[in-house]
């Protein structure tokens, strides 16, 4: 995980974001869609990195060194593979739709109805 | 009629009338609700619709089972068909919901060309039929069982009432029908996971508490003579179950019946948060399946190890007429249990019985096992009814108004030709639920496979790189396709071929990763030596990247 993903992240939610991008002119619209895109794909790249890590390494390529370690009668490589990576896909959707709630916004591309009111 | 009949046949046809009750309801008359049940559907409600219609009678009937033989290795179906919901939700979904069209094939169709659209709504022709043969198999499984019918009745019936809904409601009707199903399915999947746990743990949790008896059954495993359960690689290589972890999941997130449901959300929003609803509903059965493996596994190797063979547990008896079950009257005492009668174990047991008998292993009373009937039922009905839809949308929108008609039909035309497709597709698949193919396990693999190396790498490529084009896209499905069904063809005993070994161990399931690779590759090379797509097509890629039609002011996150 990067660090300025980490900074605007996972424990300061209360805190209104500071920095939102002034409302563009038309002719540097091509900007902020590079910078929303940017932000996206970099939220997916480490949501993914995680995807991997739990599934193909400590589930797989290193399940048996892992599988020495016992945590409440698990073996732990058996447990990443059969319920530990489970739970995680779960976490990584649910901070998937979250992180990219606030990005829409930031953005003011989330789709509202005639009241501004979330549709 | 024992009390275990008697309660199946009360919970079937309670949860069927109310299935039915929902469909003839929510009946439609017009396309848009046909195919995306006019795009209005609650996000939780699309969620669960979802995890009961990716649920089949696989996940249902025989996962638990299949981990309890292979142990760790079982592995490869949990995490490989949860793994994908990840790169669906990240990758796919939104994107797809924002293109806002009624198929996969249309995507494509939109984003390349007719020609790749064509491929494809081949390829989601095919992939769905091997599903839905098997769920008619299921479905004639456990009514057979349960209600004294021949397999054919069994599959006639499942049949009869997967049309009926099917056809009157269409997608909306499905949808909440679906949510009806799931409800069934996961209680009468949890009920006796629960009950079993508490009678083994003392705590009703079975995810939590299952660990408890893994050390022992790794002891009474190595003492029947089988791998111990947590070992690794026991029935596959490290690299093949990496291969087929890697193809479930890219073959998940390229399933035609599963990315049809996020287009019924009403907003990209909408679709984010239902891919986070089902994988949490699906989430539910798939962490307590290696339990009830686990436990499922201790209760017969405890319960049958070292009994005479007339001396045996009630179960066996019961389900041996199904001859899912054998026991060799030779034998003294049962000391060699398998799942694969090649093996001539003295027990054998089928996969597919250990969850419909779980209850009865355990001692749980009769309505238990009839609910969990029931349950079998609606994962088999669920999956059928979404496949059913993707055949009938495929064959008339993809194939019949695009290429015969050419877009000149009214909408009583379309229902009427979605309709009759549909009964097309349900009578071929009872004829295949009565004559299963002989290969049914290998034609999974033939689905994902298919997948996983045609759909998925060109939905990717369309959204993320701009620069992809039609040639690209065509070449790269027809190349991951050729290599796919190649290898499957070589190392599958099918169509009369001989099987041969398989190459680096890599099995026939795992060799969708690959296929899907080979497709990329060759979508790029030939991309880039082909002229790019129009500059009206980019601007329409770059316009699926963002949510909203229109900017407005940018406002604060607390919303």
């Amino acid at each position: 995980m990067d660090e300025s993903d980490r900074s605007d992240g996972d424990g300061g939610h209360g805190a209104p974001v500071a920095d939102d991008p002034p409302e563009p002119e038309p002719d540097e619209a091509e900007g902020w869609q590079q910078e929303y895109w940017r932000r996206n794909l970099r939220l997916m790249v480490v949501l993914l990195a995680i995807w991997a890590l739990v599934s193909y390494v400590f589930g797989i390529l290193l399940v048996e060194p892992l599988n020495n370690i016992e945590i409440l009668d698990f073996p732990l490589g058996f447990w990443f593979a059969q319920q530990g990576s489970i739970y995680t896909f779960v976490v990584l959707i649910l901070v998937y739709c979250l992180r990219m709630d606030r990005l829409d916004d930031e953005f003011g591309v989330s789709e509202r109805d005639e009241e501004g009111n979330r549709r | 009629m024992t009390a275990i009949q008697l309660w199946t046949l009360i919970f079937v046809v309670a949860s069927f009338a109310t299935y039915i009750g929902i469909a003839w309801r929510s009946r439609v008359k017009e396309t848009g609700g046909f195919y995306v049940a006019s795009q209005g559907v609650p996000t939780v409600a699309n969620g669960a619709a979802v995890a009961a219609d990716w649920m089949s009678a696989a996940s249902f009937i025989s996962m638990a089972g299949l981990i309890a033989f292979l142990g760790y290795d079982g592995a490869i179906y949990l995490m490989g068909w949860t793994g994908g919901y990840v790169l669906l939700a990240l990758l796919l979904a939104p994107y797809l919901r924002k293109w806002g069209k009624y198929t996969v094939p249309e995507f494509v169709g939109d984003r390349f060309s007719e020609t790749v659209r064509t491929i494809s709504a081949g390829a989601a022709i095919i992939v769905s039929f091997t599903y839905v043969v098997g769920q008619m198999r299921g479905g004639g499984i456990v009514f057979s069982r349960f209600l004294d019918l021949s397999i054919e009745g069994g599959v006639l019936v499942a049949a009869a009432i997967i049309f009926t809904y099917a056809v009157l409601g269409g997608m909306k009707g499905i949808t909440y029908t679906q949510v009806a199903q799931y409800t069934v399915l996961i209680i009468a999947y949890l009920i006796p996971a629960a009950a079993i746990a508490q009678i083994f743990t003392g705590v009703p949790i079975p995810q939590v508490t299952f660990g408890q008896v893994l050390g022992e059954l790794n002891q009474l495993s190595i003492e029947f003579g089988l791998e111990s359960y947590t070992e690794p690689f026991t029935a596959r290589p490290q690299l093949d179950v990496f291969l087929v972890v890697l193809s479930l999941m890219v073959g998940t997130a390229g399933l035609p019946h599963v990315i049809i449901r996020f287009y019924t959300t009403r907003t990209v929003r909408g679709a984010r948060y239902s891919a986070f609803w089902a994988l949490f509903f699906i989430a539910l059965l798939y962490t307590a399946a290696p339990a009830v493996g686990a436990f499922a596994k201790y209760n017969i190797l405890d319960g049958v190890g070292g009994q005479a063979p007339d001396e045996l547990p009630t179960w066996v008896e019961s389900w041996e007429g199904t001859g899912l079950i054998e026991v060799d009257e030779g034998a003294d005492t049962v000391e060699s249990i398998s799942n694969d009668p090649a093996d001539e174990p003295d027990l054998f047991v089928d996969n597919d019985i250990l969850v419909l008998a779980n209850p009865e292993i355990a001692g749980l009373p009769a309505p238990v096992v009839g609910l969990v009937a029931a349950g079998g039922m609606a994962a088999a009905m669920s999956t059928a009814a979404g496949l059913l839809l993707v055949i009938s949308s495929s064959v008339s929108h993809d194939f019949y108004f695009r290429r015969i008609k050419r877009g000149e039909a009214s909408e009583r035309e379309k229902l009427l030709v979605g309709r009759i497709a549909m009964a097309g597709a349900v009578l071929i698949s009872i004829l295949g639920g009565i004559n299963p193919p002989a290969f049914v396990a290998q034609v999974v693999a033939f689905a994902f496979g298919l997948a996983a190396a045609s759909f998925f790498p060109a939905i990717v490529m369309g959204i993320f790189w701009k620069r992809c084009n039609a040639q690209g896209a065509a070449a790269g499905m027809l190349a991951g396709l050729a290599f796919t069904i190649a290898y499957m063809l070589y190392t599958l005993e099918v169509f009369g071929l001989q099987a041969n070994p398989h190459v680096l161990g890599v099995s026939p399931e795992g060799i969708g990763a690959i296929g899907a690779l080979v497709n990329f590759v060759v979508a790029i090379i030939v991309s880039k030596r082909t002229a790019p797509p129009s500059a009206e097509l980019m601007r329409m890629v770059d316009g699926i990247r963002y949510p909203a039609e229109r900017r407005r002011t940018p406002t604060r996150s607390s919303g």
